[in-house]
């Protein structure tokens, strides 16, 4: 195909075709922690502006620049400052974090060391998704070794820096990923997502500045340091720097966690790395960004994968959890089950999205059921106008975005569905 | 000091100030659940969203700090499309039980629908199950979650007023429930019921006796406590076969940023029984072993009679008390000191102190005890006592405004020494031991029932107002006082109890320059 472009360039998952990978001997062996070591010689402020120029940006799914982020933290409160690694990966479609911390979770270490330094952060808290067994113990593992190794706790790799990495498990709910939401929790009460402003940066952990993170954000730094920021932004697009950890699922031949260039379009992800449809099936729908991002169609696919091209045609990047459907897929029981998603995981502390998402997953039900009626899809178009943009957090946004976009994309099927259950009566096979 | 528009108009506010009291200074009133001028901001309940210009989402004017310039629209179709479509989503899944629920008449779903709603109903499915239908969570509280609206209010209250933090928010999303981790039991519990906007929380006291829109309110002070929190009377005079008959159906706190704020204590708002209980209808005569109801002249002029009997003023003693007003305590002692010359007027308490905090409570069980002493009545245990020691050899008589002595000095064998006594006089509401021992028993109006003034434990002098008539026979200490007064040819120049106030402004420094108009509904401080 012309204008296709494969980035073979590996950066984080380079480890995860290695043996043993996950421990502190390999990792060194492989030049690990060397960038840490590079940036405690660094001044903080030299570091903040390499990340600037590389264009990082949170991957976590928000995409707010990554040096920005830190500049707002401010330095004199004399308070301290918290580093809060966002390890709760739980956006439907995204396992990428899990592959870092599982196969190669001194990388992170490196990461946070290097983002500790250049805030002046002399403490760390990763609060990592509960249901993540396997990743937690590697993380563990990892943080025990670099203790060991006086890569964390007192003067860091002989400098005079101190950092203490704090590994906290969360119980199950989406929301907790959220990033104020994760501040609460891990204060010990409930994950409701605080009102803002303020922004965490000026007051968040414990009414302390804090710098909130994702994992795969902070696992790029040593490779900024490293071969710097100019080098990292020419890897992705405009404004969009770098590689990002794509993970690819559903209806492919080769789903899994593919590291391409920000600047890779959806057809190239799907068509030239994940092996195309499986069984040599038609694309139906595909979702780009985790399943809060809208869903695209079949023409859409030609978009690049960076965050201001994926907004530009109303979706988005979001934590780059690729869902690919083929044409056997309903999207009528696709969106009921990813309605259920919203209304199960909303905190249930705004009233639009606390009502809105589980009154859309009833009626959607009723649909399925073969109850629906035709002017159900105005009303549902209705309610979903109303659920996101009132909000407290963005839990409502995603719902609201993905939820119209089945509506507005698919709109035939949902009516072909209702139609035919009006007939049957009965829809037992989805 | 940011100067913004709303809907049009110029404010000129505070820094720090939210949009939503903003508009309140240009009287515009946004609509709210979860907001509470008196808790932590949760901005849960979305229904007081806004348009701000160059804001690209609506934002919530309980939460949002007004800034210079800003450009603020509270009527706009965009806002008023937005809280209907709120307002859809709270009653989503909120039970149509309003013939059925306390809350109606006083509930900010209805009044808000009324408002701002006014749409048909779309919902079609099933409401999810709540939990908690009709269950008691306290002594005073009972709980409906179905119809809780979640505004988190309540669980602010327990954890930022009374630090309690009984209240939780139980699970996620539209299966969310209000709950308590343990027994909704402190001292300021039936707060919850006055802040929950909707009838999720009611008042186990108050619930299904009357209709809210029966009840006739009346501004007045608790004469619980030294504090003197700001209350309403709330009473049902028109329909008696509600409430068997009661005419006080509750007691709610008043706002009173000086006093009380929003709040008042359980011990306040559920102490109104006696109004309506164990009161003393018609004047009662006890001579001769025969006890008697009487008529008012009856009585007076018996025990007038018996009064002049006595042959020294030193063979009297008075007991004044600090639950009077400062308009009785004043004729008490232009009556019995400055008329009659009696000097054995003593102040003393009909209630034993109590429990106190850092809200409200105090621990003087009295309304008035500040007022007293400005008037010239200090309480002395010391001379309580010696006072009970001379019964029935220095004193020969006795007049008691309603303290139960009997009770309050069990140790005393004060039954006795009342037999012992020529004359003893009882002005009261309530029967009590003491009453029930007197010659002659006065029956006095409660606070409920009159006008006057009482100054708190802080110097601030608050109006109580009269909510209905006294009941049966009874009368205000300042009628009794005023018909022995006119009796005896004393000539007062009072009518009302404003001009009892106004001759008491006269004599007493403290008071100078008050007049009931100046003292208004808040009270004035005096420095």
């Amino acid at each position: 195909m012309p204008g296709l472009r494969i980035n073979m360039e590996k950066l984080i998952s380079r480890f995860f075709d290695l043996q043993d990978a996950d421990t502190l001997s390999l990792y060194r062996k492989e030049g690990g922690y060397a960038a840490a070591k590079r940036a405690l010689d660094l001044k903080p402020a030299a570091i903040e502006e390499e990340v600037k120029r590389s264009n990082l940006r949170g991957l976590g799914g928000a995409g707010f620049g990554c040096g920005m982020k830190w500049s707002f933290v401010p330095r004199n409160t004399g308070k301290p400052i918290y580093l809060v690694v966002n390890a709760d990966e739980g956006e439907p479609g995204t396992f990428k974090d899990k592959y870092i911390m599982t196969y190669v979770p001194h990388l992170l270490l490196e990461g946070i060391i290097i983002a500790s330094w250049a805030v002046g952060i002399h403490k760390a808290y990763i609060y990592i998704r509960g249901e993540y067994e396997l990743p937690y113990l590697k993380l563990k593992a990892a943080v025990d070794e670099a203790y060991q190794a006086g890569l964390l706790g007192k003067n860091i790799l002989g400098s005079s820096f101190d950092l203490d990495v704090v590994i906290h498990r969360g119980a199950g709910a989406y929301i907790c990923g959220e990033e104020t939401g994760l501040l609460e929790s891990l204060e010990g009460k409930k994950g409701f997502p605080r009102l803002k402003p303020p922004f965490p940066a000026v007051v968040g952990l414990f009414g302390c500045p804090t710098v909130i993170n994702n994992v795969e954000t902070l696992s790029y730094l040593p490779f900024i340091v490293k071969s710097g920021g100019d080098w990292f932004a020419k890897l992705g697009s405009e404004k969009n720097g770098g590689l990002r950890l794509f993970s690819v699922s559903g209806h492919v031949e080769n789903p899994g966690v593919y590291e391409l260039s920000m600047g890779v379009t959806l057809r190239e992800i799907i068509y030239q790395h994940a092996g195309g449809i499986r069984d040599g099936k038609k694309l139906k729908a595909v979702v780009p960004g985790g399943l809060s991002a809208a869903i695209l169609t079949p023409n859409e696919i030609d978009v690049k994968m960076d965050f201001d091209s994926l907004k530009a045609i109303g979706s988005m990047g979001g934590s780059a959890g690729v869902i690919v459907m083929d044409e056997t897929a309903s999207m009528v029981e696709a969106l009921r089950i990813t309605m259920q998603f919203f209304a199960h995981e909303s905190c249930g502390q705004c009233t639009p999205c606390r009502e809105g998402t589980g009154w859309i997953y009833r009626i959607l039900n009723r649909i399925v059921r073969g109850k629906g009626r035709l002017e159900d899809l105005d009303h549902l178009i209705d309610i979903g106008n109303y659920l996101g943009g009132t909000t407290i957090c963005a839990l409502a946004d995603g719902a609201q975005m993905t939820f119209l976009s089945y509506l507005k994309k698919f709109r035939g099927e949902f009516e072909q569905f209702i139609r035919k259950s009006h007939l049957k009566e009965n829809y037992a096979n989805t | 000091m940011p100067t913004l528009k709303i809907n049009g108009q110029d404010v000129t506010v505070e820094k720090g100030t939210t949009i939503i009291r903003a508009a309140e200074q240009l009287g515009i009133s946004i609509p709210h659940y979860c907001y509470h001028p008196g808790l932590s901001i949760a901005g849960n309940c979305r229904m007081c969203l806004v348009e701000v210009e160059k804001m690209p989402k609506p934002q919530i004017s309980c939460h949002i700090q007004c800034q210079d310039g800003m450009v603020v629209q509270t009527e706009s179709e965009k806002v008023k499309k937005l809280r209907q479509h709120v307002l859809e989503f709270l009653l989503v899944n909120h039970p149509l039980d309003c013939p059925v629920c306390d809350q109606a008449g006083e509930c900010r779903l209805q009044d808000y629908y009324m408002e701002h709603g006014l749409y048909d109903s779309r919902v079609n499915e099933n409401k999810v199950k709540k939990t908690a239908k009709a269950k008691p969570i306290g002594p005073t509280i009972m709980l409906d979650s179905e119809r809780c609206i979640l505004c988190s209010q309540c669980v602010r209250f327990t954890d930022e007023i009374t630090k309690t933090g009984e209240f939780g928010i139980f699970n996620r999303g539209d299966h969310s429930e209000i709950g308590v981790g343990k027994e909704l039991d402190n001292k300021y519990s039936g707060n919850v019921a006055d802040i929950c906007p909707v009838g999720a929380l009611t008042d186990r006291d108050f619930r299904f006796k009357c209709r809210v829109w029966y009840l006739q309110k009346t501004e007045s002070v608790c004469p619980g406590c030294a504090r003197g929190c700001n209350i309403t009377i709330e009473a049902n005079l028109e329909r008696p076969q509600h409430g068997s008959g009661e005419r006080v159906m509750r007691l709610k706190p008043r706002f009173n940023d000086q006093v009380n704020d929003w709040w008042m204590c359980d011990e306040g708002r559920y102490g109104y029984k006696f109004i309506d209980h164990d009161r003393i209808h018609q004047p009662i005569m006890r001579i001769a072993g025969a006890v008697r109801q009487v008529e008012w002249d009856e009585i007076v002029d018996d025990f007038l009679k018996s009064f002049k009997k006595l042959k020294a003023k030193d063979e009297i003693a008075v007991l004044v008390s600090p639950q009077m007003t400062n308009e009785e305590l004043y004729l008490a002692k232009r009556f019995f000191a400055k008329d009659l010359g009696i000097e054995q007027i003593y102040l003393v308490r009909n209630k034993l102190d109590g429990y106190q905090d850092d809200l409200l409570l105090r621990a003087d069980k009295h309304p008035n005890r500040k007022g007293a002493e400005w008037i010239g009545f200090v309480e002395h245990d010391k001379q309580t006592n010696a006072l009970l020691d001379k019964l029935g050899k220095q004193f020969k008589g006795l007049i008691i405004f309603g303290q139960d002595i009997v009770s309050l000095f069990p140790n005393r064998n004060v039954t006795d020494s009342l037999s012992n006594l020529e004359l003893t006089a009882f002005i009261g509401s309530n029967y009590n031991l003491t009453s029930e021992c007197v010659q002659y028993v006065f029956p006095a109006a409660t606070y409920a029932e009159k006008n006057g003034t009482f100054t708190n434990f802080e110097d601030r002098v608050q109006r109580i107002r009269k909510a209905f008539p006294a009941l049966g026979e009874s009368k205000t200490e300042s009628e009794i006082l005023r018909i022995f007064a006119d009796k005896l040819h004393f000539e007062w120049p009072y009518k009302t109890e404003e001009d009892v106030f106004n001759g008491l402004v006269r004599s007493v420094n403290l008071f100078q320059g008050l007049n009931y108009k100046k003292i208004g509904t808040g009270g004035i401080k005096i420095s």
